[in-house]
């Protein structure tokens, strides 16, 4: 843009001095280009209704692993059993609290709550089903968050601003599928290889899975579906051709907790 | 009037210190948890509201209740309570601070809690919450201390106070219904999810908050020369016993809807609390404690010989007291996040620094209550001398 931190900084102060905001300092300066900043890059990935479908039949324990891997690394979620200084270590009661989950596994008993058999298939029942945020069209976590913190896109994916959180954590009572997670401690030390691209959190804020908008906004596919092997589906509801909608239009596929009203979208092919 | 603060006996100053320093050991612990995290307390990712969000809850009972002698005395003209509203509304401006404290430890990031009014957000029952307890608040100090102000220069309170007392009356309805707000309207956690949230919260806060009236009536009575009455506290006494009453009752209509309809979403929570699940049961003695004491002190508190005798009416003020606190200050909470919504059980227990906050916080609200009652002891004492 032209303008080092240090002009900047001083158009910004005289501007606020002028009652103008720094965004009209620039406006007057280079008309179009903050605006010009904020639309999409031309390889963004873009849909009017993301969402997932998870082929249970294709996802083995391992692809598992190595979708919740994927995603651990590249949004710098931080391991508690695995501090950078052995001397930082944790009891595992402290682990089970403190964790931080966007995406992981669980038996169907726990994924599907309401929903077990009394009988039913043990190849199912034993399977690691992929838990993740749900993006529900109907979002409980959006609707009782006081700050806006947490809001719906337009694309449907359910964002959350780790900058305007302020910790209350009503968030989580509300979310039906715990997919919302707290730091309750520092998460630096346990994040043993920082990946640059991505901001490590500050102890006393929500996050949780975002459908990686930050990887779409650049053209790349989410980190999990990426992993997955094909495992994992990943597009545009609204899109009759797209993938997602071939695998529902051709498949029994269960969600979440439907009753509940939230609409889930995220879907299982069992 | 505040000049009645600062002149007092060594009992009143000792009183002060010993408040002031239970708040201070707070304090220390909670700058710990400002730059370590909230991990410092028992809470976690299943059970991520604890004993601060369960004193809030409670607490708004306590300030509500002013309205159990406000009402009597401003729209039925009842009398003798004058001599105590002032009492009821100064629990209520202690109570009301306590609950905000106790909301603000609670807070992540409490550097950031004006983002709240920055990005104000209607849909949130929090906003609306913040809303009616600060409006509370700002409404009883108004109150009170014109009201104080006005006895003591014998005059009647002007036409603009009168207004905002009978604004008061249905606004102290207001904040513990939209408490019960904030947990009655959650996908997913059965054990809130139902519709008589909001009359349980009001019903035990109308037994908790004028139980409480009535220690502090008879502590002031004992230390001052200021007598609020006996009259008084036998009304206040009758308040305590429906209330517990229906709150008994309230109770029962819970328990039949939850145990008769056999809903897993809802029945495990009470299984948890009663019963405990998969050998997790950590309240269980807690909570059949306070069911079975709460339902005793109602049924003696019947009985005009105990509710008449002071002494046994302390007891059983007492009993209602606690019993409420465990029912909202430890079952609440717990029985909400467990089981988790994924039906996995971490049981809560607060910590020691989480305790020593939260008794700090209640320390705080005590100091301000002890100077506030002062104040008023001291005016009383002298419209009377």
């Amino acid at each position: 843009m032209g303008m080092d931190r240090r002009d900047f900084i001083k158009l910004a102060g005289l501007s606020t001095l002028l009652g103008l905001g720094g965004n009209s300092a620039l406006e007057l300066l280079r008309p179009g280009q903050v605006a010009a900043a904020l639309e999409a890059k031309p390889e963004a990935l873009t849909a009017k209704r993301w969402a997932m479908v998870v082929d249970m039949r294709q996802l083995d324990e391992q692809t598992a692993q190595k979708c919740t891997a994927a995603c651990r690394q590249v949004h710098n979620v931080p391991d508690f059993g695995n501090p950078i200084d052995p001397a930082m270590k944790i009891s595992d009661a402290d682990k089970v609290r403190w964790e931080i989950k966007w995406i992981w596994t669980a038996p169907y008993d726990n994924a599907f709550p309401g929903d077990e058999q009394e009988y039913m298939d043990e190849k199912v029942k034993d399977l690691k089903f992929l838990l993740l945020c749900n993006h529900c069209d109907n979002p409980p976590c959006v609707r009782v968050c006081p700050t806006k913190a947490t809001f719906r896109r337009e694309d449907g994916i359910v964002m959350m601003d780790m900058h305007r959180c302020i910790g209350c954590r009503f968030c989580m009572a509300a979310c039906p599928f715990s997919a919302r997670s707290f730091n309750w401690k520092d998460p630096r030390p346990y994040i043993k290889k920082e990946f640059p691209d991505y901001p490590t959190r500050e102890i006393g804020v929500v996050e949780k899975c975002t459908f990686c908008n930050e990887r779409l906004a650049n053209g790349l596919m989410p980190a999990c579906v990426v992993a997955s092997q094909g495992a994992l589906a990943f597009g545009d509801l609204r899109d009759p051709k797209s993938k997602v909608r071939e695998l529902l239009d051709s498949n029994f596929t269960i969600r979440r907790k439907p009753f509940l009203g939230t609409n889930p979208q995220v879907y299982y092919i069992v | 009037m505040l000049e009645n603060a600062f002149t007092g006996t060594k009992r009143y100053y000792g009183l002060l210190a010993i408040l002031a320093g239970l708040f201070a050991l707070g304090f220390f612990f909670y700058l710990k948890q400002l730059t370590t995290g909230l991990g410092i307390t028992g809470m976690g990712r299943d059970v991520s509201w604890g004993l601060y969000i369960a004193q809030f809850t409670y607490l708004v009972g306590v300030a509500a209740s002013a309205v159990m002698v406000v009402l009597p005395y401003y729209l039925h003209n009842y009398k003798a309570f004058g001599r105590v509203t002032i009492l009821g509304e100064f629990l209520a401006v202690s109570a009301v601070i306590m609950c905000v404290t106790f909301v603000m430890v609670d807070m992540g990031r409490p550097d950031r809690v004006l983002n709240v009014f920055k990005y104000p957000t209607p849909n949130s029952v929090m906003f609306w919450d913040i809303i009616v307890l600060n409006g509370y608040l700002l409404l009883n100090i108004l109150i009170g201390w014109n009201v104080l102000e006005c006895e003591r220069h014998d005059v009647p309170p002007p036409g603009w106070v009168k207004f905002l007392i009978y604004v008061s009356i249905p606004w102290a309805i207001s904040i513990h219904t939209v408490t019960a707000f904030l947990y009655a309207g959650l996908p997913g956690r059965g054990y809130w999810l139902t519709a008589i949230m909001a009359p349980r919260f009001l019903s035990s806060a109308f037994a908790a908050g004028p139980s409480l009236l009535v220690l502090l009536c008879l502590l002031v009575r004992k230390y001052t020369r200021f007598d609020p009455g006996r009259d008084q506290i036998q009304s206040l006494a009758k308040i305590v016993t429906y209330a517990t009453l229906i709150n008994v009752f309230f109770f029962f209509c819970e328990i039949f809807t939850v145990f008769y309809s056999q809903i897993p979403d809802h029945l495990m929570h009470f299984k948890y609390l009663f019963w405990g699940l998969d050998g997790f049961g950590r309240l269980v003695p807690f909570m059949w404690f306070s069911i079975i004491g709460m339902t005793i002190a109602a049924l003696l508190l019947v009985n005009p010989k105990f509710r008449q005798d002071e002494t046994t009416l302390a007891v059983l003020c007492g009993m209602v007291i606690i019993t409420t606190w465990i029912d909202k200050g430890l079952g609440l909470m717990t029985g909400g996040f467990v089981p988790n919504p994924l039906e996995k059980i971490t049981e809560y227990w607060p910590t020691v620094p989480e305790a020593l906050i939260a008794l700090g916080i209640w320390a705080l609200g005590f100091l301000i209550l002890t100077i506030l009652y002062k104040v008023a002891v001291s005016i009383k004492e002298e419209v009377r001398a």
